[in-house]
C-alpha cells in the first residue's frame, strides 16, 4: 500500500516536473501557439474537443484491440506450430527470420492500396506488426526447455504433444510476456501509421486533419490521448507479467 | 515388479575421443550398485545409456538385462538438477510423468507418497518455496510414483549439505529397498554408506571395490567404513584401478 502510494505520488510529480519545463520552453522561447501550444491550451482543447477525441479514440482501440488480438492469435499458434512440426520449422523459419528484416511499417501504404482505406487494412498493419514479437520470442522460449525437463519428457514416454502442453508451454510463458511487451509499444505505432496512410477515422486521422488546419493544440490532444491508451496497454501487460511471475 | 540385473560390457566412447576403454559389470538385481569415480570419466553418460537418454557419447558392447527385456521403460531416475516444474505444487511435480505419458494422475497417491518422505505439510508448495532437500523430496517421491524396477541415481545427494544429504540417504535406502538401484558419485563416504556392490570407473575400466561386511545404510562413524573409505581414498588417488583389479 505505501509502496503504491509513493509510486503514484513520484509519477505525479515527474508529470507536473515535465508539465512545467513544456510550460516554461513556451514562455521563455515565445514560439506561436501554432507551432508549440502550451498545456493550458492543449488541456482546453482535450476539453473543448472530448466528443470528437472520444469517438476516434474509440475507433482506433477498436482497431488496435482487433489487431493485436489477431496478432497475438497468430503469433501463438506460428510458435506452437513450429515447435510440434519439424517440416513446419524446415520450411517457416528461415521465412520468419526474413519476414522480420522487412520494415512491416513500410507495407502499410501497400496493405491499404489492396484492403482500402476502412478497418481491414488497419487490423491487418497491427496484426502484422504484433505477429513477429510475438511468434519468435514465444518460438525461442519454448525451443529452450531446460535440460533436466528434456529428460523427464523423455524418460516419461511423453510425447511431442503433451511435452508442450504440460512443460513447453508454461515454460514460455515469459517468452510470451516478452513478446507481448514489444506488441503493445508497436501496436499503438501501427494504428497511427494506419491511419495516416489513409482513413477517415482514428486519432492518427483527427491528426492529420489537425495538423493541416493549424490547429495544433487539437494536434497534442489527440497524442495525449493515444499515449493514455499506450500506457492502458503497457500497464494490462505488466499486471499479466506481475500474475504470471508469480504462477510460473 | 521383478528388479532385474544388468550386465554392462564394452568401451565408451565421448565426443572428444574415448572415455572408458574396456568394462565389464554385473549391476546385482534388487540391490544398491555404485558407480563411483572422479566428475568426466563417463559415470553420467553409462547412466543416460541406462536409461535410454540421448548422450554424445556411444557404446560399443552391450546393456542387457539378465530378463532379456528392454531396460528403459523399466527406468526411474533421479538426478543433481531436481527436474521438478517450477510453476506446479509438490503434488503436480510427483504425477507429471504419468500426465505426460496420458494417464490419469493419482493427487491421493502422490499425496500419500509425499507424506512418507516427510513432506505432508508441504503438498501444495512450489519448489521455490522448498529448501534444496524437500526439493530432493520431492523427486524421490516421484521416482516412488513411478514404481519403476530399476532406479537411477545421477549424484542425487551432492548438492545437500552434510546432515541432508546423510537423512536423504537413509531415507532413499529404506524407500528404494528391492529395486536395481545404480548411484553414480564421486563421494567415497556416500559410496560406502549405500552400496552393496560397488565399482571404481576410471579411464582404464571398472574395478569392483572391497566393502565392509555391515549392511548398508552404513554409519560413517563406524571403525569400518572409515577404514574402507581410506582404502578406497587411496585406490582412487594413488593407485589405477587396473592396477586395483
Amino acid at each position: 500500500m505505501v509502496s503504491t502510494l509513493h509510486k503514484l505520488w513520484r509519477g505525479m510529480v515527474c508529470f507536473a516536473l515535465a508539465v512545467a519545463i513544456w510550460q516554461l520552453v513556451v514562455t521563455l522561447s515565445g514560439v506561436p501557439r501554432f507551432i508549440l501550444p502550451g498545456p493550458w491550451l492543449v488541456l482546453q482543447a482535450l476539453g473543448g474537443n472530448a466528443a470528437l477525441l472520444w469517438q476516434n479514440a474509440l475507433w482506433s482501440a477498436g482497431n488496435l484491440a482487433l489487431g493485436l488480438g489477431l496478432g497475438i492469435f497468430l503469433g501463438i499458434e506460428t510458435a506452437l506450430l513450429l515447435t510440434l512440426s519439424r517440416r513446419a520449422r524446415w520450411l517457416l523459419r528461415p521465412m520468419l527470420v526474413v519476414a522480420q528484416a522487412v520494415p512491416v511499417f513500410a507495407l502499410a501504404p501497400v496493405i491499404t492500396l489492396w484492403l482500402g482505406y476502412g478497418m481491414p487494412s488497419k487490423i491487418v498493419t497491427i496484426a502484422l506488426v504484433t505477429y513477429f514479437p510475438i511468434a519468435s520470442a514465444l518460438f525461442d522460449r519454448l525451443m529452450a526447455l531446460p535440460p533436466g525437463l528434456r529428460d523427464l519428457a523423455h524418460l516419461s514416454g511423453a510425447n511431442r504433444w503433451r511435452e508442450t502442453l504440460l512443460l513447453r508451454l508454461p515454460h514460455a510463458v515469459p517468452g510470451l510476456i516478452s513478446g507481448l511487451r514489444l506488441a503493445v509499444v508497436y501496436g499503438p505505432l501501427a494504428v497511427l501509421i494506419g491511419e495516416w496512410v489513409g482513413s477517415s477515422r482514428g486519432l492518427g486521422h483527427l491528426m492529420l486533419m489537425a495538423n493541416g488546419r493549424g490547429q495544433t493544440a487539437l494536434m497534442f490532444a489527440a497524442l495525449i490521448v493515444l499515449a493514455a491508451l499506450s500506457l492502458l496497454l503497457w500497464s494490462a501487460v505488466e499486471a499479466l507479467a506481475r500474475w504470471t511471475a508469480r504462477r510460473f | 515388479m521383478t528388479a532385474p540385473a544388468v550386465h554392462l560390457s564394452g568401451a565408451l566412447h565421448g565426443a572428444a575421443g574415448p572415455l572408458i576403454d574396456h568394462f565389464d559389470l554385473t549391476l546385482k538385481a534388487g540391490q544398491w550398485n555404485v558407480l563411483l569415480g572422479p566428475s568426466g570419466v563417463g559415470k553420467t553418460s553409462l547412466l543416460r545409456l541406462l536409461a535410454g537418454l540421448p548422450t554424445a557419447a556411444r557404446l560399443e558392447g552391450r546393456i542387457a538385462a539378465d530378463d532379456d527385456r528392454p531396460i528403459a521403460p523399466r527406468v526411474a531416475m533421479m538426478a543433481q538438477d531436481d527436474q521438478l516444474l517450477p510453476w506446479a505444487n509438490a503434488v503436480e511435480n510427483v504425477t507429471i510423468p504419468a500426465r505426460l505419458r496420458g494417464e490419469r494422475a493419482d493427487p491421493d497417491r502422490a499425496a500419500a507418497l509425499l507424506a512418507e518422505v516427510g513432506l505432508r505439510a508441504e503438498l501444495r508448495r512450489k519448489p521455490a518455496q522448498l529448501s534444496a532437500g524437500q526439493r530432493q523430496r520431492v523427486t524421490l517421491a516421484r521416482t516412488l510414483y513411478e514404481d519403476r524396477p530399476v532406479v537411477l541415481l545421477d549424484e542425487p545427494f551432492s548438492a545437500l549439505d552434510v546432515v541432508t544429504r546423510l537423512k536423504m540417504q537413509d531415507l532413499a535406502a529404506r524407500l528404494l529397498c528391492g529395486r536395481t538401484v545404480v548411484l553414480i558419485t564421486h563421494d567415497p563416504a556416500e559410496a560406502l554408506r549405500l552400496a552393496n556392490h560397488a565399482w571404481i570407473v576410471s579411464r582404464h575400466g571398472a574395478a569392483p571395490c572391497p566393502l565392509p561386511k555391515t549392511p548398508p545404510p552404513r554409519r560413517i562413524d563406524a571403525p569400518e567404513t572409515l577404514a574402507a573409505q581410506a582404502d578406497l581414498l587411496r585406490r582412487m588417488g594413488l593407485a589405477s584401478p587396473a592396477q586395483v583389479a
